[in-house]
């Protein structure tokens, strides 16, 4: 059963590889001549004027929430949908009542706004 | 021959499964290369321009052949440069964290009912997982870099990302749904019939939400507003130079070929004959599984580049909409449809 897994780990490692051979390659084969104005960040060729990690915008994290929330929602789907010829009717009822509690949530956050950008 | 099969039997289990997996990342790399050549040339030709046409191969022009060879070869001799304000090792990490699941989700791809490196129950979740951790590689390198217009489009495209995460995620449930299973052989084996028993007919919403998502996901016209080169110029990889940049390049075509397999695969019958169950079935008994698939394949890859070429960016607050306020609802209510369609075992398709 988990040998069946093991191409998978390889693959991945395989995967890793390649990013990290790439850029290998690039370090390698390039040339390196910094200088000060060539290492600074980009802002439109002028000199940045303040810290690039500044505050951003509240929503962002709200949506990151909202995205928990739901991502949990499908990762709860999963198990159900594989077994549902298996569970009949009363599998598929238990899951509607438990979607029908994340759609109340859903509309609560529509009507509150949270979804608005701008 | 017998003598090269008993050959690859004494080879260490390692050693096949490194050669097989050559085997599948040889020709994604060729493609994924030719991807961008024939993106430039398509979108040329839709424009009513030649697209690349000068750098040749052994000294004949070819239609421009050379150039992705070029491109290549070109990013390797460029100067990395990693900016002197940046978090060094994250800002080089990124890129690797983009690249390795954007290939390595090829482990769990069925190419024919036999044409499988790891034939795992858990296929569907394994690509689900490794298609989300495509979003790390964006936070990492927005933040890494140290650059107010990285730190915007790192924000914008996380968001994004994960805003047409969920309706993607939906969408899978609706294929489970009608599978029952997560093994991605068996979800293909679940389509046969005929063209019409494939899940695009009985999934149709879910079907066009998984795709429109999947380009949403992989940051393509026209939802590229974390690269919206007018506005933030290049987004999260704006610092990214040399092949820092080439491997963030290399991971989105890849991304966009694997959400093109996957389409084919989860609604298109995968493998399977578009004649299957017709008269015509014996006359193209002849064409193997495999190019169905490529070819059901290139018709989404197509559809990227002409997505592109079309389409005019959405603006950011079009994009939220469309994927928390139009592609969830409808999902979530597909998915109850799929749901009775199976439980009571709706003729034709679930029977």
């Amino acid at each position: 059963m988990l040998e069946n897994y093991f191409p998978v780990l390889v693959f991945l490692a395989v995967g890793l590889f390649v990013g990290v051979a790439a850029i290998g390659i690039g370090f390698v084969l390039s040339p390196n001549r910094p200088d000060s104005e060539k290492l600074s960040p980009y802002e439109c060729g002028f000199e940045a004027f303040e810290d690039s990690r500044m505050k951003f915008d509240v929503r962002y994290y709200l949506v990151a929430i909202l995205f928990i929330i739901f991502d949990l929602e499908i990762a709860f789907l999963f198990p159900w949908a594989v077994v549902l010829d298996q569970v009949g009717m009363v599998g598929f009822w238990a899951m509607m009542l438990f979607l029908g509690v994340l759609v109340v949530g859903f509309i609560y956050e529509w009507k509150k706004g949270a979804l608005e950008w701008e | 021959m017998d003598g090269l099969i008993s050959f690859w039997e004494a080879l260490p289990e390692l050693v096949r499964i490194m050669l097989k997996i050559v085997a599948i990342m040889l020709p994604l790399m060729i493609t994924v290369a030719y991807y961008t050549y024939l993106e430039r040339k398509v979108i040329g030709h839709m424009q009513v321009r030649m697209g690349p046409n000068r750098v040749g191969l052994f000294g004949f022009r070819l239609l421009g052949l050379g150039q992705p060879i070029a491109d290549a070869v070109k990013l390797m001799f460029k100067e990395i440069v990693i900016p002197s304000g940046a978090n060094k090792l994250l800002f080089l990490i990124a890129p690797m964290i983009t690249i390795a699941p954007a290939l390595a989700a090829w482990a769990v791809f069925p190419f024919d009912a036999e044409l499988v490196l790891a034939d795992i129950n858990a296929g569907l979740l394994y690509i689900l997982a490794l298609t989300s951790l495509g979003v790390y590689g964006v936070i990492i390198a927005g933040w890494a870099s140290n650059s107010k217009y990285a730190l915007l489009g790192a924000m914008r495209s996380a968001a994004q990302i994960v805003a047409y995460e969920i309706a993607m995620g939906f969408a899978l449930v609706g294929v489970l749904v009608a599978a029952g299973s997560l093994n991605l052989r068996e979800i293909v084996m679940a389509q046969e019939g005929s063209l019409l028993h494939w899940y695009w007919l009985p999934l149709l919403p879910l079907f066009l939400i998984y795709f429109i998502s999947g380009v949403a996901e992989t940051n393509r016209a026209p939802f590229d507003v974390a690269e919206g080169e007018s506005e933030i110029v290049a987004g999260f990889h704006v610092e990214y130079s040399g092949m820092t940049f080439a491997v963030f390049f290399l991971a989105e075509y890849a991304n966009m070929i694997l959400i093109s397999a996957l389409s084919a695969l989860m609604f298109l019958g995968g493998w399977l004959s578009p004649f299957q169950g017709t008269p015509l079935e014996s006359w193209f008994a002849w064409v193997p599984g495999i190019l169905w698939l490529l070819l059901k394949t290139f018709i989404f890859m197509f559809l990227f580049l002409w997505f592109r070429a079309t389409f005019p960016r959405y603006r950011y607050d079009q994009i939220m909409r469309l994927g928390w306020k139009v592609f969830i609802p409808i999902t979530i209510v597909w998915i109850v449809v799929v749901g009775l369609m199976k439980v009571n075992q709706a003729p034709w398709w679930f029977n």
